[in-house]
C-alpha cells in the first residue's frame, strides 16, 4: 500500500517527544509492538496472535512481521468474520488463553461489537466475579490519502460507554511496548487503539520487559498557560502546537492520558488547577466523543479552578470524505490546535 | 447400553423434569424474579449428549440452559438460589436464569444472545487445541441461532482448524414465536454442517436413547481428534418461549400440535421401555421419583433462606479481581 508510506513521511518528521526513561536505544511504534508481542508470546504459553494478514509479508506494517516464523501455530491467520473472532477470543479467553487479535482497520470493529459489548464486557460480571476475559483486540487507524468514511474512524468513544472494557491509545513507542505487555497481563478485555501515523515514530524503548499501569497518564511536556489534554496522534500534533505557540510566548502543557478507561483523572485536575485552562483534543467526532466525555467527567471537579470555557479540538460531526480538499476542512492538526489555544486564552 | 447407564440418563431426565416443573410451581409467587426459560419436553437431549461428558469437558448453552447444566451437574441449590436473586447463587445474583456458570464443571460462561454462545465454544476448543489439553467442547443452541450469521463463522472456522468441538442444535421448530418455516427454506439444519466438510447427524430429540447412542459416537469421535461434529435434534418446547405458561392460550401455538408432542413426552418413553425391559419398576420409579423431589425441595428452602447480595455490590465484579 504505497499510500500509507506517503502519510507517515506526512506525520513524523523531527520532534522531541518526551516519551519516558531513555536508555538510547531507538525503536519505532511499530517495531515496539512487535518487540512487545514477541516477548509476550515468548514467555507465555497461553498468549496467542490472530488476525486477517498476520502472517502475510507485509505482518500488519511490520508490527507482526514473521511471529508466525517464531512461533509456530500460535501465530495465524484468520477468515474475515470480526464477530466470530471476538467470540474465539472471548471463549480462548474464558478457559485460560492470551489471546490477541488484530483488525488492520478499525472500522471493521463494528462487526464484532456483539461480542465486545454483549459479551466480553460483561461475562466477568454476570458470572459474579467467577470467570475472566484476558484479551487484547489491537486495533489500527488510518487517515487521509483518500481512505474516507469506511478505512478512517477512530471509535474509541464507543467502548467508553460500556462498562468492563479498557482502553488504551499509545502515543509513543516507548507507550506503545509496554502498555501492550501490561494490556497482555491485564485479566480483562482490552481494547488497544493504534494510530498509523505514529508507526514510523521512534522513541527510546528498553530491550528488556516493562509495564506501563492503565490509568497512568503523563506530562508529555509541562506548561503554565493552557492544559491539553491530547491523545494518540494528537499528542504528536499538541507537540508540534506547543513548539510554534512557544516562539509567541505561551506555553501548553500537553498532558497524555495514555488509557481512556481507566483513566487518570487527578493527572488532568492537577495540571488545570496549575493552568486554569483545559482543551481536550481527539482524533474522533465532537458529539457524544472522548472529548465531551472526559469534559463530562471533569467538569464539576475543575470548575472552581477554570478561567474560560473548555476548548474542543475534534472532528466536525460528518462522515470522513476522500477529496484532499475536503479532508482539508475535516482532520485536525497542530494548526488547529493553535487556534484553540489562543481563542482559549483570549 | 447397559442399565446402569439407561437408569442414569432417566434419572437425570426425570429431574431436570421435576426441577422445571417446580419452576412452574414457585414462578406466580414473584419471588423468582428472572426470566426463566423452561425445557420441560425437552430433557431427553441434555441427559443424553452429556452422559458422554466429563467434568472437565466444557460445555456452552443458551437462556435455554436449566436442563444442560443440571445434566452437567450443576448444583440445584446454587442455581435456585440464582433464581431468587441471592448472594449464594450460582453468580451471585448477577446473572440469573440466563447466564449460569459454573467454572469447576465446565460452564465458563452462559449467553442468552441468540448464537452469542457458538463463537464462545469454538474459542474454548481453539484454546483446548492450543494447549494439547484432553477435552471436548460442546454447545447447544436452538434452530432461531442457526438464522444468525456468527453460526457460518463458527462451523468454517472450526472445520478449519479441526476444533474438538460438537454442536448440538435443539430444533424445536420455534424461535420465539416465529416457525422454523418462516425463518428458513429448507428443514435441513444438520445438512448444514456439511458444507463445511463437518460430520452432520439428525435424530430424534424425544428419544433419550437414540439421543445417548448418537451423541455417544460423535463425543467419541471428537475426543479422538477427528473435527467437529453436528447433531441436530429434533424436539419441542411444551411451555412459551419464556415463563412458566402455555403459549396456546395467547395463540402462539395451536393447542393441538401442543398436545400431539406433549404425546411424544420423552419421559414417558423412555419410562415405558425401562418398564418394558425390566430395567425400572413401577416402584422404583417411585421411589427415584420421591428421592429427587426432597432434592428439589432442599434446594428450593436453601434457596429461599439465602441472603440477598447489598446493593452496595453492584459496581463489584465490573473488571475481574475488584
Amino acid at each position: 500500500m504505497p499510500w500509507t508510506k506517503v502519510a507517515v513521511d506526512h506525520a513524523t518528521g523531527e520532534l522531541s517527544m518526551n516519551a519516558g526513561p531513555g536508555n538510547g536505544r531507538l525503536l519505532t511504534y511499530g517495531a515496539a509492538l512487535r518487540e512487545a508481542q514477541y516477548q509476550a508470546l515468548k514467555r507465555d504459553d497461553r498468549v496467542f496472535l490472530m488476525g486477517e494478514g498476520v502472517d502475510d509479508s507485509g505482518g500488519i506494517f511490520g508490527s507482526t512481521l514473521n511471529l508466525h516464523k517464531d512461533f509456530k501455530g500460535r501465530v495465524f491467520d484468520t477468515p474475515i468474520a470480526e464477530n466470530a473472532l471476538t467470540g474465539f477470543i472471548n471463549g480462548a479467553a474464558l478457559t485460560g488463553s492470551r489471546p490477541i487479535l488484530v483488525h488492520m482497520r478499525m472500522d471493521f470493529m463494528l462487526l464484532s461489537f456483539d461480542q465486545i459489548l454483549n459479551h466480553a464486557a460483561k461475562l466477568c460480571y454476570m458470572s459474579g466475579g467467577r470467570v475472566r476475559v484476558p484479551w487484547v483486540v489491537r486495533t489500527l487507524v488510518g487517515r487521509g490519502w483518500g481512505s474516507a468514511a469506511q478505512h478512517s474512524q477512530s471509535l474509541h468513544a464507543f467502548f467508553m460507554h460500556m462498562p468492563g472494557i479498557k482502553i488504551v491509545m499509545p502515543s509513543s513507542a516507548y507507550d506503545a511496548k509496554g502498555l501492550l505487555l501490561a494490556s497482555i497481563a491485564d485479566d480483562n478485555p482490552v481494547v488497544f487503539v493504534e494510530h498509523r501515523w505514529l508507526y514510523d515514530l521512534k522513541t527510546d524503548v528498553p530491550k528488556d520487559e516493562y509495564l506501563i499501569p492503565l490509568g497512568k497518564g503523563f506530562v508529555r511536556k509541562s506548561g503554565k498557560d493552557v492544559t491539553v489534554v491530547a491523545l494518540s496522534l494528537m499528542v504528536l500534533e499538541s507537540l508540534k502546537a506547543a513548539d510554534s505557540l512557544k516562539k509567541e510566548g505561551i506555553d501548553i502543557e500537553v498532558i497524555d492520558p495514555r488509557t481512556l478507561h481507566p483513566f487518570d483523572e487527578e493527572i488532568v485536575i492537577e495540571s488545570v488547577k496549575k493552568t486554569g485552562r483545559l482543551i481536550i483534543a481527539d482524533q474522533g467526532w465532537k458529539s457524544g466523543g472522548a472529548a465531551e466525555i472526559i469534559a463530562g467527567r471533569l467538569c464539576n471537579k475543575i470548575r472552581p479552578y477554570l478561567k474560560s470555557d473548555i476548548g474542543f479540538v475534534t472532528l466536525p460531526d460528518a462522515p470522513t470524505p476522500s477529496s484532499p480538499a475536503l479532508e482539508e476542512g475535516f482532520y485536525r492538526n497542530a494548526r488547529d490546535i493553535v487556534s484553540c489555544v489562543k481563542e482559549t486564552l483570549r | 447400553m447397559d442399565n446402569i447407564s439407561i437408569r442414569q440418563i432417566y434419572q437425570t431426565c426425570l429431574i431436570i423434569r421435576l426441577f422445571e416443573e417446580r419452576v412452574v410451581a414457585l414462578y406466580p409467587e414473584q419471588k423468582m424474579r428472572t426470566p426463566v426459560h423452561l425445557c420441560l419436553g425437552q430433557e431427553a437431549i441434555a441427559a443424553g449428549v452429556c452422559f458422554h461428558l466429563k467434568l472437565k469437558d466444557y460445555l456452552f448453552t443458551t437462556h435455554r440452559c436449566h436442563g444442560h447444566c443440571i445434566a452437567k451437574g450443576v448444583s440445584l441449590r446454587a442455581m435456585m438460589a440464582e433464581f431468587y436473586g441471592k448472594q449464594t447463587g450460582l453468580c451471585s445474583g448477577k446473572g440469573g436464569s440466563m447466564h449460569l456458570v459454573d467454572p469447576e464443571r465446565g460452564i465458563v460462561a452462559t449467553s442468552a444472545i441468540v448464537g452469542g454462545g457458538i463463537p464462545l465454544a469454538v474459542g474454548a476448543a481453539l484454546s483446548v487445541k492450543l494447549k494439547k489439553e484432553k477435552r471436548v467442547v460442546v454447545v447447544f443452541f436452538g434452530d432461531g441461532a442457526v438464522d444468525e450469521g456468527v453460526f457460518y463463522e463458527s462451523l468454517n472456522f472450526a472445520a478449519l482448524k479441526k476444533l474438538p468441538i460438537l454442536f448440538v442444535c435443539e430444533n424445536n421448530f420455534y424461535a420465539t414465536n416465529s416457525t422454523q418455516e418462516s425463518r428458513q427454506p429448507l428443514d435441513n439444519i444438520f445438512e448444514r454442517a456439511r458444507i463445511f466438510g463437518i460430520p452432520g447427524f439428525r435424530c430424534d430429540g424425544n428419544d433419550a436413547l437414540k439421543v445417548t447412542n448418537l451423541a455417544g459416537r460423535l463425543v467419541a469421535k471428537v475426543r479422538q481428534q477427528k473435527g467437529p461434529m453436528l447433531l441436530e435434534c429434533r424436539t419441542y418446547r411444551w411451555k412459551g418461549h419464556v415463563g412458566p405458561d402455555c403459549d396456546s392460550e395467547k395463540g402462539y401455538r395451536p393447542k393441538d400440535e401442543i398436545d400431539a408432542w406433549i404425546r411424544k413426552c420423552p419421559l414417558k418413553k423412555l419410562e415405558k421401555y425401562c418398564l418394558k425391559k425390566r430395567i425400572l419398576t413401577i416402584e422404583g420409579i417411585e421411589e427415584i421419583r420421591l428421592k429427587l423431589s426432597k432434592e428439589i425441595d432442599e434446594a428450593v428452602e436453601w434457596a429461599q433462606e439465602g441472603p440477598l447480595p447489598l446493593k452496595a455490590d453492584v459496581t463489584q465484579n465490573v473488571t475481574y479481581g475488584d
